[in-house]
């Protein structure tokens, strides 16, 4: 009995250092959010105090000389995000249904390891091959002024996001129980008609969770969207609009944080940008994994 | 518990194994083991980013006991970060605002200013462009987005596309207050909002080079021979002048500027030394070649 003890007391030492480490590594993250949250509030905030609203929303951003409007910067990151989206969720949800449904196993075992290249390329360096390659190339191809506009942001942003979206989705097609592809082959119906009615329906939460994470991957990239889109701050003024250049919230940051002096209105209106991007994250965040709760406890009601 | 202990102890060696490799890094050479004497931090313009490398590697072969690292990001950047005590040196392509100098007081420190070169803003556009020379109020004109086409100043029907500097580089605001305003202090005329704003020097060369519709703006010292200068008159009716040496130096050229460094008024000896070096004639030869004009050897009357 004394030798038990003797033996199992440093274990149960080393034991409880883990238990405490694991728990300590799990709990940190909530703190980190929330002193990040913190952080940007008392940083941002007072910009409301100091800035009139008529100014935030105004039509201006050229804050060197007391112009802050965050509207054209707002619409800078929406019009990007969305036409990254209409091109990437296609293409994206295509490819993996290529990969899940169709593709024989030795191609898998080549696409896969490239999407995954794909995913782990630096934004920095697309970025490069947009600013030499792409966007010169979509100038002359569709006559454009320039072509460091949303479109060039756009298509590079749909590269970024893509691997995400392939990704999940393709984990949500997989965990489709192959009993529903049987039954409906079985029922008479076309490989199409399997896919198209039956495999991509019942993974459908999976696919929203997929395009939620490329919605925050694509608002929240810098880099790659500073290189190509022009950066020129303005409110869409017609049907060109995709065409034009755009300045997003992330290269608006990016670019003018090491400029500014330390609180200064200046200083507090970018961090006022960096919260409205926190409360997109967060939305985006929140209606993805609301819609895939959803779609978990409808599966278990169909099941029971 | 012994291998676990192991495991923790490595990993925390790894950490500070990267912690101490990544702060060692600067541009000075791996010399021999000499002692280190001074080490000097400067930061700023990206204009003078080039100019001020070069002379950081001839100062550090000369002087083995002293390092400097150099690094850019814009005139503001550096200013912000010498008030804020993090730099010695604050390459400037511009002069500290008040509100700078205020700053800087407010936290005890006076800035000294220092000339060390001079450089012209040379204003490009694409070799198929065949607009040659364009006048002070021409080119305000096309920034304020009042002029949009090419061929109302003698080019061909093609849209402008302006092309910038960001706010935060030293040029931009140089350009604003010289170019578009005209050097009007009372004039509030701002960049038209479609004005693409680059983040680089490089940026701009290189949608100039591509793009025929394109105007922008750079330090003589970025310009490259794939890029077409445009000759510059002060107003109509005078004659337009390439930007070269002698044309800044002899004042012709209208769009020139002095490069400064600055630093605090009790900085140390080293930092003292280096900038002395600078204003050399030998640290002004580079200058010359790195496609900037030397303060040394020339009176220049600035208008």
């Amino acid at each position: 009995m004394a030798d038990a003890t003797l033996v199992s007391s440093p274990r149960r030492t080393q034991e409880w250092v883990i238990n405490l480490i694991i728990k300590l590594s799990g709990y940190s993250s909530i703190l980190f959010v929330t002193l990040i949250f913190i952080f940007l509030m008392r940083e941002g905030l007072p910009a409301l105090r100091n800035v009139p609203l008529s100014s935030i929303l105004g039509e201006r951003w050229y804050p060197i000389e007391g112009y802050f409007s965050i509207l054209p910067l707002i619409y800078g990151s929406l019009v990007v995000t969305v036409g990254a989206l209409l091109l990437a969720i296609p293409f994206g949800v295509g490819t993996s249904v290529f990969l899940s449904e169709i593709a024989p196993p030795w191609m898998n075992q080549i696409i896969k390891p490239l999407i995954e290249i794909l995913a782990g390329l630096p934004s920095v360096v697309l970025g490069f091959l947009g600013i030499q390659v792409a966007a010169p190339y979509l100038r002359r191809l569709l006559d454009l002024p320039t072509g460091l506009s949303a479109f060039s942001g756009a298509v590079l942003l749909a590269l970024i996001a893509t691997p995400t979206i392939v990704s999940i989705t393709e984990d949500a097609l997989n965990t489709v129980p192959s009993g529903y592809r049987q039954a409906a082959l079985a029922l008479g119906a076309t490989r199409w008609q399997v896919i198209w009615g039956v495999t991509v329906p019942a993974a459908r939460s999976g696919i929203l969770t997929a395009v939620m994470l490329g919605v925050g991957r694509s608002i929240g990239e810098t880099m790659a969207v500073m290189m190509v889109t022009g950066n020129a701050p303005v409110l869409p003024s017609g049907w060109d609009f995709l065409f034009t250049p755009v300045r997003t919230m992330t290269a608006t940051i990016a670019s003018e944080m090491g400029e500014v002096a330390n609180g200064s209105t200046h200083y507090q209106v970018l961090f006022f940008i960096g919260i409205v991007l926190f409360v997109i994250s967060l939305v985006v965040n929140i209606v993805a994994s609301s819609v895939s709760l959803r779609g978990r406890t409808r599966a278990e009601r169909v099941l029971s | 518990m012994k291998p676990f202990l192991r495991f923790m102890f490595a990993v925390i060696l790894i950490l500070l194994g990267g912690c101490a490799s990544g702060s060692s890094i600067s541009s000075a050479p791996a010399a021999q083991p000499t002692r280190v004497a001074a080490y000097i931090q400067n930061k700023g313009s990206d204009t003078i980013v080039n100019l001020a490398l070069a002379w950081a590697e001839r100062y550090q072969e000369l002087h083995p006991d002293v390092r400097i690292s150099v690094t850019g990001g814009g005139s503001g950047t550096g200013i912000a970060a010498m008030i804020d005590g993090t730099v010695d040196i604050a390459n400037a392509s511009r002069a500290m605002k008040a509100e700078e100098i205020a700053a800087a007081k407010a936290k005890g420190i006076e800035p000294v200013e220092h000339v060390v070169a001079r450089d012209a803003i040379a204003v490009i556009v694409n070799p198929a462009n065949p607009v040659e020379q364009l006048t002070l109020e021409q080119i305000s004109l096309i920034y304020q987005g009042a002029i949009n086409n090419w061929k109302e100043v003698g080019g061909e029907d093609r849209p402008i596309v302006r092309l910038s500097r960001e706010t935060n580089s030293g040029t931009h605001v140089y350009f604003l207050e010289e170019v578009l305003r005209l050097g009007q202090k009372e004039n509030k005329a701002l960049f038209s909002m479609d004005t693409l704003l680059l983040p680089s020097s490089e940026g701009i060369i290189s949608e100039v080079m591509d793009n025929p519709n394109a105007i922008g703006y750079d330090g003589l010292g970025y310009v490259i021979p794939e890029v077409k200068v445009v000759a510059v008159a002060r107003r109509a009716g005078e004659a337009y002048i390439k930007p070269s040496v002698e044309t800044v130096n002899n004042g012709e050229y209208p769009i020139s500027r002095d490069l400064y460094m600055y630093t605090r008024r009790d900085a140390g000896q080293a930092v003292l030394d280096y900038l002395g070096w600078i204003k050399s004639s030998e640290a002004q030869k580079i200058v010359l070649k790195l496609g900037f004009v030397p303060i040394v050897g020339q009176s220049v009357t600035r208008k």
